[in-house]
């Protein structure tokens, strides 16, 4: 057996409050595609930002090509041959996709004096080819979609010819599409001897794309063992310590009377004609790919753009919703997909933003806040949802991605809102709090609020939802039962292109 | 009211402009960020046009010579603010940083006698260093740049009075000294065109920076660091290192503001300075600057002190009570900036 890129032992990491690694092992060979898995918080992304310079590690002996190293900053971990693609993305939103991609590495002219924004470009737009992306580089990042950002990123790291790459889960916001051209180039690289590093919480893109996994549990080490001769099961077992069923969670009783009533909703070019309603007790899936229009239907509702044109009734009464504030006071809650731009306030504490959207609650006399009351709050959820922080007063940006995710479904259901939209609400969430959120959902549906679940996992919709509707180019294609529902028919639904632009451009 | 004539005659000049090189070369100079400043410029123009009318004095030479004077120095401190603000931080030493600029060139030239060029070089180097050492106090100390500069807006205030006695130094023995601001080779060589040197250092400095602002990798980090800063240092970029020279080169460019000044009044006056600094910030952010970094232009910022100087020489002369000058220059402030986000909404 080769001699291993990179071979860690016995690493260990705290920050205040929190031990975030101990005792860690982990090897990565040339070649290799390596998953490492674990539950949220239990270390993953921590051991990769030690890894790629980004945190100093406490103690432990990290061995890479052969010598002893500790990157004191990036830039040396990069020198070296380490790229990292981190979980949140970390783009300049007003730079162009060329200018992100090769900052700190952009061709000089004039003796180095001035950038050559040309050879920028056309390195970027080359860069963009070999992976497939439809993206002019000179367009400015902060225009793109989520998805389109990631594959900026993603871009962005191949372009270093690192030895080792790092994926902190890619995939989070990708499409199959996507997803399947960027397990192209990972086999490409991994052809070429490159090391890598997989992190994802999506369990069947372990099977297609690794080699050995690596499970890490509350931070510490619990085995490494080939994929191709390991179950899913067993994994999961590894992960969580205890097995999952995967059972379809029906609700305990038939759906109430219509809550949400929409008719004609238009807005933009991703509503066109939108029309469905939505009963209590029922969770009502929203199918299809990246940019059908989902999300944007559900900020339609909620008031969060421009306003609509159309009918929106809520418990049979028509209303008008210019503002977020005015659905809260409706009754209609949203989840955004996007939780570091629209969900959270990472600067602040736990508890904070558990009571954000809800405060009026927690004030004594009008004004004054009701410290211990908010406390409480938040220490309920921190249970109920098994969110894993040294206490309600951590800022929120120290907390692993997946526990960061649980807050904003904490703050939601604080409000206690009788409509509830969730976007993409399992997203970066490992498979048992998947697991967690999936019966709280339900728990909601059975007490009578109504549900819109968007999510572009096939199996979830398909397990979690009463009824499913597919969107595709801002129309809603179609409505399936769960009985008619699997995953061939879903996606048939997903790609029906609109045959009128079709007319139009020919 | 507005002159749409004008108006369109911009626009078609830009669309009119010749093909290959020369299109190309107008594209990038008056591109879409500079369209996007017609705004602002449209402003400039109808404040302008309204002066004019409303008082016979103003469109008169020494008037605008006037204007052009006080915008210099003005518009050299805002361009110094504008790479400053685009990395999203701030500088209120601008001000009496270029008092303590002048106040070195007079250390120089009148108490020691030295010839000229050592006063210009010694306030160019006195601002970079005090900006560098903002810079690191900022980076190394991590004092928020609010504060950071705070302080040395009193320290530097302080440092001119004692180095300079509390008493204006003037530059007797330096005969041309006065001659950097005040007179005009332009108007030398076209005598219809008596434009003070002061205003060409205005537009040399303003050209420079767009150039370092847009075409090199110090503009290039000043924009990531205003969009990103965590990404820029996750990307192996010194980030503390930039922002030391970002914040050193607008001390630089505040010692040219203090020469500029000092020459036009042909003296360092160690009481003088404080105050430019929220002139400068409101020049940048009229310009359409965003004070939450990542976006912004030199020529925005050079409209919005033309803005300034405009409104302030305007209502002086239409002998509007200064107590009123404040108030209306302050509700202009807020307009400009309003109409700016609205734009930027609709785009
Ligand atoms: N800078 C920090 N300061 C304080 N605590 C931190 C910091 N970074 C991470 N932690 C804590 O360390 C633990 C491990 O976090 P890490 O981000 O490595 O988890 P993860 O396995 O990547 O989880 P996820 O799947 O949710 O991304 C968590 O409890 C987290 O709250
Ligand atoms: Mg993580």
């Amino acid at each position: 057996m080769s001699t291993p890129l990179i071979s860690v032992h016995g690493l260990c990491k705290s920050f205040p409050g929190v031990r975030a690694l101990h005792n860690v092992r982990f090897e990565l060979l040339a070649g290799e595609v390596h998953a490492v898995m674990g539950e949220n918080g239990a270390g993953k992304s921590t051991l990769m930002k030690i890894l790629a310079g980004v945190y100093r590690k406490d103690s432990g002996d990290i061995v890479y090509d052969g010598v002893g190293v500790d990157f004191p900053s990036p830039r040396e971990a990069q020198a070296a041959g380490i790229g990292i693609i981190h979980q949140e993305l970390q783009l300049m939103n007003h730079l162009t996709v060329a200018q992100n991609i090769f900052i700190g590495r952009e061709p000089r002219k004039a003796f180095g004096l001035l950038l050559d924004e040309d050879r920028l470009n056309r390195q970027a737009a080359e860069l963009l080819g070999q992976l497939n992306l439809a993206i002019d580089p000179r367009t400015t990042v902060g225009g793109l979609t989520v998805a389109k950002q990631q594959m900026v990123e993603i871009a962005k790291a191949l372009s270093f010819n690192s030895r080792v790459l790092i994926m902190d889960e890619p995939t989070a916001a990708l499409n199959n599409r996507e997803i399947a051209e960027l397990f192209k180039m990972i086999r490409a690289l991994k052809a070429r001897g490159v090391g890598i590093v997989y992190i994802s919480h999506k369990m069947d893109e372990l099977k297609q794309i690794s080699d050995r996994v690596t499970v890490l549990r509350d931070g510490e080490y619990v085995a490494t063992v080939p994929t191709a001769e390991t179950t899913i099961e067993t994994i999961i077992g590894m992960m969580v310590g205890r097995s999952l069923s995967d059972a379809r969670l029906v609700g305990a009783a038939p759906a109430g009377d219509i809550a949400l009533e929409v008719r004609k909703l238009n807005c933009g070019p991703l509503v066109r004609d939108v029309s469905f309603t939505l009963r209590k007790g029922e969770i009502l899936g929203f199918a299809g790919l990246m940019g059908a229009g989902r999300t944007e239907v559900a900020r339609a509702i909620f008031g969060a753009d421009a306003v609509p044109s159309g009918e929106i009734r809520v418990n049979n009464r028509q209303v008008t919703i210019r503002t977020p504030a005015h659905a809260v006071a409706n009754g209609i809650g949203y989840l955004s997909e996007d939780r570091k731009r629209f969900g959270l306030a990472t600067g602040m504490d736990v508890e904070s933003n558990v009571v954000m959207s809800n405060l009026a609650n927690y004030l004594a006399m009008k004004v004054m806040l009701r410290k211990r009351a908010i406390r409480d709050t938040a220490g309920r959820f921190i249970r109920m949802l098994n969110i894993r922080t040294p206490s309600a007063s951590q800022e929120v940006r120290l907390l692993s991605g997946g526990n960061q995710q649980k807050i904003v479904i904490a703050k939601w259901l604080d409000r206690d809102c009788d409509i509830l939209f969730f976007d993409e609400p399992t997203r970066g969430i490992d498979i048992g709090a998947k697991n967690e959120i999936y019966r709280l959902l339900r728990a909601l549906a059975d007490q009578g609020k109504a549900i819109v679940m968007i999510s572009s996992e096939l199996p979830e919709v398909i397990r979690m939802s009463d009824r499913i509707v597919v969107m595709c180019e801002g129309r809603i294609t179609g409505e399936l039962s769960p009985d008619e529902a699997t995953q061939e028919r879903i996606m048939q639904l997903a790609t029906q292109r609109d045959t009128m632009e079709g007319r139009l451009t020919a | 009211m507005s002159d749409p004539a004008l108006v369109k005659d911009h626009k078609d000049g830009i669309a009119a402009s010749g093909s290959g090189a020369v299109a190309a070369l107008r594209r990038r100079l008056l591109g879409p960020a500079a369209l996007q400043k017609l705004l602002a410029f449209a402003s400039l123009v109808l404040l302008l046009i309204y002066f004019s009318f409303a008082s016979p004095a103003f469109m008169q030479t020494d008037n605008m010579i006037n204007i052009l004077q006080a915008t210099a120095v003005n518009g050299v401190l805002a361009i110094a603010s504008t790479f400053v603000i685009i990395t999203a931080g701030i500088d209120l030493s601008v001000g009496t940083l270029m008092t303590f600029c002048a106040v070195m060139a007079g250390v120089f030239l009148t108490y020691w006698e030295l010839p000229m060029w050592t006063g210009i070089v010694a306030a160019i180097l006195t601002g970079a260093l005090s900006g560098a050492l903002s810079g690191a106090v900022i980076t190394k100390m991590k004092v928020p740049p609010f504060i950071a500069t705070l302080g040395m807006m009193l320290v530097l205030k302080g440092l001119a009075l004692v180095v300079s006695g509390s008493k204006p130094i003037y530059f007797s023995n330096t005969e041309n000294f006065s001659m950097i601001s005040q007179d005009s080779l332009l108007g030398v060589l076209v005598p219809d065109l008596p434009i003070p040197n002061a205003a060409l250092i205005l537009i040399v400095m303003a050209v420079l920076a767009s150039i370092v602002l847009n075409r090199t990798a110090l503009g290039r980090y000043t924009f990531a660091i205003g969009s990103n800063e965590e990404a820029v240092r996750l990307s192996g970029v010194n980030v503390d290192r930039w922002k030391i020279v970002i914040y050193g080169l607008g001390g630089a460019i505040c010692g040219v503001a203090g020469l500029l000044l000092a020459s036009r009044i042909n003296s360092a006056q160690p009481a003088l300075g404080q105050g430019y600094e929220l002139d400068a910030i409101a020049a940048v952010v009229i310009g359409g600057t965003s004070l939450s970094g990542g976006t912004g232009t030199i020529l925005g910022t050079i409209i919005g002190a033309f803005i300034m100087s405009v409104l302030t020489n305007g209502l002086r002369i239409l002998s509007v009570a200064q107590e009123w000058q404040f108030v209306v220059t302050g509700i202009i402030i807020i307009l400009a900036v309003y109409a700016d986000m609205l734009r930027r909404k609709r785009g």
